[in-house]
């Protein structure tokens, strides 16, 4: 049976880099292979970092016309584009975990986005507002389930100071979102884009 | 070929109304024209234009929002934007039916065939949730008073009737007076 498996050639080929593997230098020497792996390592640690912060830019997103001519549009009317303070929240900021495995896996995630970009899925104007439910829908669902946690990485609610806030505000603020009975998200969807069609969709 | 001398003639009549009209022009133009000798006036000979004196603030005589006075080939700063007030103190209606003011911002409120943020607050169903004023029983009736399910369609849009406030000054003097006002001044008179 073993004999069977091994001579299957993708097998044998694993089997053969194993014994490769396994096998000590004899061309290099040991300082050779542990200091050139140790640059390998930086190099390749440094342009992977650097490659995935270069993704991490407003500007990389709205490079596709699918980004800059709907979503970002509309960014750019919200207080999270242009407020008193000149303070603002990037793309990335609301929509990538800071967190390095949770960025990671959020990558790993945007793989079918990369799917969407290559078969046109929303390049059109009348494509993306069908979608637009969907798309936002994953949204929600993620920053209810990290409870708003890119809303807080800014918005901390021990920070708050309620007398700054209008009475109305504080004081929702304080019987919803101090009592942890609601996140950001549920009350606060669309802040930043518009809104899909809402209908029998919970809101508050 | 009747009709070639109407118009012959028309274009005749065309021709001595040019003719008359540049002679007349000729002659009336040379009279106005300048002395021969006298420079042609330059740039630097033309008078200063009078200082402007700006009203920014309301103007008591005039309602001129837009250009406050500024003559129309000068342009003037513009006024600071209003702040809208964001008390969340309930103002007086001015008289019973008047749709009451919203005494809050609404900067952004999406309120469209998509999502009306006004009623994430203010529909039936949240309004023990954020403490809002329900709205009024009158938005849920159609023209015929018949109660429907949800919002009235013609109620939709809230922005049509209720509107912010803002601290900007009144352009021009309001001397109205509301209903109690009146009655009270008549009961006056009477006694």
């Amino acid at each position: 049976m073993w004999q069977r498996i091994s001579a299957w050639p993708p097998v044998r080929w694993l089997l053969s880099m194993w014994d490769v593997m396994r096998r000590p230098g004899v061309h290099y020497s040991l300082g050779f292979l542990t200091l050139g792996g140790f640059i390998a390592g930086v190099a390749f640690w440094g342009a992977f970092n650097t490659g995935l912060e270069a993704t991490n830019t407003e500007a990389f997103c709205t490079s596709c016309h699918e980004m800059r001519d709907n979503v970002f549009e509309e960014l750019k009317t919200t207080i999270h584009y242009t407020n008193r303070s000149g303070v603002r929240a990037t793309c990335p900021d609301c929509h990538v975990p800071h967190a390095w495995p949770d960025k990671i896996a959020r990558k790993m995630q945007a793989s079918k986005e990369v799917w969407a970009k290559v078969f046109g899925t929303v390049n059109t104007r009348e494509k993306f507002v069908d979608h637009r439910l969907v798309l936002a829908e994953h949204e929600w669902a993620r920053l209810k389930a990290n409870d708003s946690l890119e809303c807080r990485n800014c918005h901390s609610f021990n920070s708050m100071d309620l007398t700054r806030q209008s009475p109305r505000a504080a004081q929702i603020h304080k019987m919803w979102l101090g009592t942890g009975e609601k996140t950001c998200i549920d009350c606060h969807k669309g802040i930043a884009h518009h809104l899909p069609n809402m209908r029998d969709i919970p809101q508050g | 070929m009747n009709n070639k001398i109407p118009v012959f003639v028309g274009a005749l009549f065309l021709v001595v109304i040019a003719a008359s009209t540049f002679v007349v022009g000729l002659s009336v133009g040379k009279k106005s024209d300048l002395q021969p000798g006298t420079p042609a006036p330059t740039l630097a000979d033309a008078k200063p234009l009078p200082p402007v004196t700006i009203v920014p603030g309301p103007g008591d005589q005039q309602i001129d929002a837009i250009r406050r006075g500024a003559p129309i080939d000068q342009e003037i700063p513009p006024p600071a934007m209003a702040k809208v007030e964001n008390t969340d103190v309930k103002r007086n209606r001015a008289y019973p039916m008047q749709p009451p003011t919203i005494p809050h911002s609404i900067d952004n409120y999406q309120v469209d065939l998509n999502s009306n943020r006004c009623l994430l607050c203010h529909a039936r169903a949240n309004a023990d949730k954020f403490q809002a004023p329900p709205v009024s029983v009158t938005h849920y009736m159609d023209r015929d008073d018949q109660f429907l399910a949800t919002i009235s369609p013609r109620r939709y849009f809230c922005n049509q009737c209720h509107v912010v406030q803002t601290d900007a000054k009144p352009l021009v003097a309001n001397t109205f007076k509301d209903i109690d006002t009146v009655l009270s001044n008549e009961r006056e008179k009477a006694n």
